[in-house]
């Protein structure tokens, strides 16, 4: 099995310890892993702006890139479900193809590595913030609206991870306001929104908040920085490498 | 007009009320959870309304003629209305032939979309609306903030100075009990003296030629049952084929809304009583062209039940009026656009695409799916500001070029290192309540290459 690691723009940029957890937890699975230098962005920015035109370039890059893979994974639910659900080509086969090939990290993990344990560990109380582009997105878990069993594909891997707890929040699954472009064009909303979300955290005992998908951390960081708290923002890829 | 992000930033200025704003809908909204969770065939419900009214809308024009042939026949005078001025003048004609003085009316967004109270208070007609919500916002002389609750942006001590301004209230007597029956003891003396009601209409029935109309304060049928005049307004989409759909609705419409089981009136209107004149006014105002845009038309199963307003984490914490339109929240982001594109070219882009709204839409609209769609639509058409086209093309070339987004990646790094105040600054609004994130001295691609590629 040869996995296509594609590792977006702002984690590549600025959270490569979240890529490097992602890698090495891919290559102590076994997984074979291969990470195309020439990549840059899902273009989803461009595309929830309203520019879906002008995300050509992306897609082609993207292509080009990850055409060969068996998979290709990402630690990031909200740019998996943009290529998921927008990714074109010339040749659009290619593309269809492609599309149904890409993975947010914890579904891949649960889905087709089938993971059953791991060697982790982590003894910290740790909220879990469900990001919407992964949870109603890509139903990594069920959503509180709808009537159905509750599941939750990054809660099944956390719980194989030595001396975690998790903390229960009042608003399971919250939207956190980020939004990709929405956080500085709707500032007062979006800051608000992220307040909120850290504040539910904050008070139900989180010592860490973490989530498959980075750019909602970068949010509630900024957040939790400005206010000078000691909580920390982990991607879930380096609380299920960390031992 | 402000645009609903400036709005909103008003709105949340104060943050006491924001966050009295944000639990009282959250309240409602868990509400809704607890109701839907109760049955177990709450998602199968969902499947039958949404593929009720898709059949409806697929042969609107043939139920729409069944509607008024059978309510012809139950003695309903049924009147088409193109758009707002014309369903506005239809009313207008009415009062003027009837000589009708005293018009009371119970809550019909349709009548707030066309702006009937305006109209007929520039024609010297006054309207007393009976929703209490609605009486409320009228005496502030405000549009409702909230299709359901109409007054939800104001706070008991708001309502108490209303009352005591307008109805002459005890000053500062913030009692609920107190306010009600002060509302109460007005809206009576209205009722009795009204000729002519108005009301909305929550489902007419092609089958039957009836209509329904919900309220839990039973004000639509006291109107009704006392005027001489009972005229309802609909926009087309109301229409339902047959009387055994209506249980499929009025057991989602409440639990949706507000988490009742049922609402407290359900009135069945089939035909006028001995001497009373029951007219029925059908409204295009725009539905004809939402249902010829194939991304759109499913915003026309829109029942109304305002879920998606209370679910909203936007909403909830930016106010109905941000989305300065009738209908606000996330439906009406859908639904503004096809009335006036440039004018409400910011409400799709009032959402972060969580996807809540979709997924407690008791008729399955694809509400976030048809935001996203809406954006490319006003970005085609022109309705972007040239600040933000330039960077988004900016952008697409940057993230099209692998060489200069490695290039600039790390110009922006070192430069954020050494000179954060390039960023940390007034004019990126991210920086204004957050800190930026800390840019690391190396891109994992750049530890790629120096760890892997050996």
């Amino acid at each position: 099995m040869k996995v296509g690691l594609f590792i977006p723009c702002y984690v590549d940029q600025f959270y490569p310890k979240a890529a490097i957890a992602t890698l090495e937890l891919l290559e102590k699975l076994g997984v074979e892993v291969g990470y195309p230098s020439g990549q840059t962005c899902c273009g989803q920015p461009m595309a929830n702006s309203g520019f879906s035109g002008l995300t050509g370039g992306c897609d082609a890059l993207f292509v080009k890139n990850f055409s060969s893979y068996d998979y290709v994974v990402c630690p990031s639910g909200s740019c998996v479900l943009h290529l998921k659900e927008h990714l074109h080509a010339e040749d659009e086969a290619q593309a269809v193809a492609l599309r149904s090939k890409i993975y947010e990290l914890t579904e891949f993990l649960t889905d087709v590595l089938k993971v059953e344990q791991l060697k982790a560990s982590f003894p910290h109380r740790v909220g879990l913030h469900q990001s919407c582009h992964g949870q109603r997105g890509l139903k990594i878990s069920q959503m509180t609206e709808l009537v159905a069993p509750g599941f939750s594909k990054p809660l099944q891997l956390l719980g194989m991870v030595d001396g975690v707890n998790m903390v229960q929040l009042d608003r399971m699954d919250e939207c956190c306001g980020f939004g990709g472009t929405f956080c500085v064009a709707e500032e007062a909303v979006s800051a608000k929104m992220g307040q909120d979300r850290v504040a539910d955290h904050v008070k139900n005992g989180a010592e860490y908040i973490t989530s498959a998908d980075l750019s909602c951390l970068m949010h509630l960081e900024g957040i939790l920085k400005r206010q000078g708290s000691a909580v920390k923002v982990l991607h879930i890829a380096e609380i299920l490498n960390h031992q | 007009m402000k645009s609903h992000a400036e709005a909103a930033a008003e709105f949340i200025k104060d943050g006491e009320r924001t966050d009295w704003h944000d639990e009282t809908l959250w309240f409602v909204r868990a509400k809704r959870d607890l109701a839907a969770h109760g049955l177990p065939e709450w998602e199968q419900l969902r499947d039958w309304a949404s593929e009720i009214k898709n059949h409806t809308l697929s042969n609107i024009s043939q139920y729409l003629t069944a509607f008024e042939k059978n309510a012809n026949a139950n003695g309903i005078t049924v009147h088409w209305a193109a758009d707002a001025e014309e369903h506005n003048r239809i009313i207008h004609k009415l009062i003027k032939d009837n000589g009708i003085e005293k018009i009371v009316k119970s809550k019909s967004m349709l009548t707030e979309e066309c702006h009937l109270n305006e109209y007929l208070n520039h024609h010297g007609i006054a309207t007393i609306d009976t929703d209490l919500g609605e009486r409320i916002v009228q005496l502030r002389q405000e549009p409702p903030s909230h299709i359901v609750l109409p007054a939800i942006h104001l706070k008991k001590q708001d309502v108490s100075d209303t009352f005591h301004e307008f109805l002459h209230t005890e000053k500062g007597n913030n009692d609920p009990q107190y306010l009600t029956e002060a509302a109460r003891i007005h809206l009576r003396d209205h009722f009795v003296a009204s000729e002519l009601a108005i009301t909305g209409v929550n489902f007419a029935i092609a089958e039957t030629g009836g209509f329904v109309v919900c309220t839990n304060e039973g004000n639509a049928d006291m109107g009704a049952h006392t005027a001489k005049i009972h005229v309802a307004c609909m926009g087309f989409e109301k229409l339902i084929p047959k009387a055994e759909h209506l249980g499929v609705f009025l057991r989602l419409l409440t639990r949706s809304a507000t988490g009742q089981p049922i609402t407290t009136y359900s009135s069945h209107f089939h035909r006028p009583r001995p001497g009373q004149q029951m007219h029925i006014v059908i409204v295009d105002n725009g539905r004809t062209r939402q249902l010829g845009r194939p991304d759109f038309r499913n915003s026309l199963k829109c029942i109304r039940c305002a879920a998606c307003f209370n679910t909203c984490p936007v909403y909830r914490r930016s106010g109905g009026h941000s989305y300065h339109t009738a209908v606000a929240g996330p439906i009406g982001s859908i639904l503004n656009p096809n009335l006036d594109m440039k004018a409400n070219a910011d409400l799709p882009f009032a959402s972060t695409l969580c996807g809540s709204c979709s997924n407690v839409c008791p008729v399955k609209i694809d509400i976030h799916e048809q935001l996203w769609k809406w954006r490319q639509v006003i970005v085609a058409e022109g309705y972007v500001g040239a600040g933000k086209k330039l960077s988004m093309q900016g952008m697409g070339f940057l993230f099209s070029h692998p060489n200069l987004y490695r290039f600039a990646g790390k110009m922006g790094r070192f430069f954020m290192r050494i000179a954060p105040f390039m960023v940390n600054n007034r004019l990126n609004p991210w920086y204004k309540q957050r800190e930026m994130p800390a840019p690391p001295k190396e891109s994992f691609g750049e530890w790629y290459i120096k760890n892997r590629k050996k």
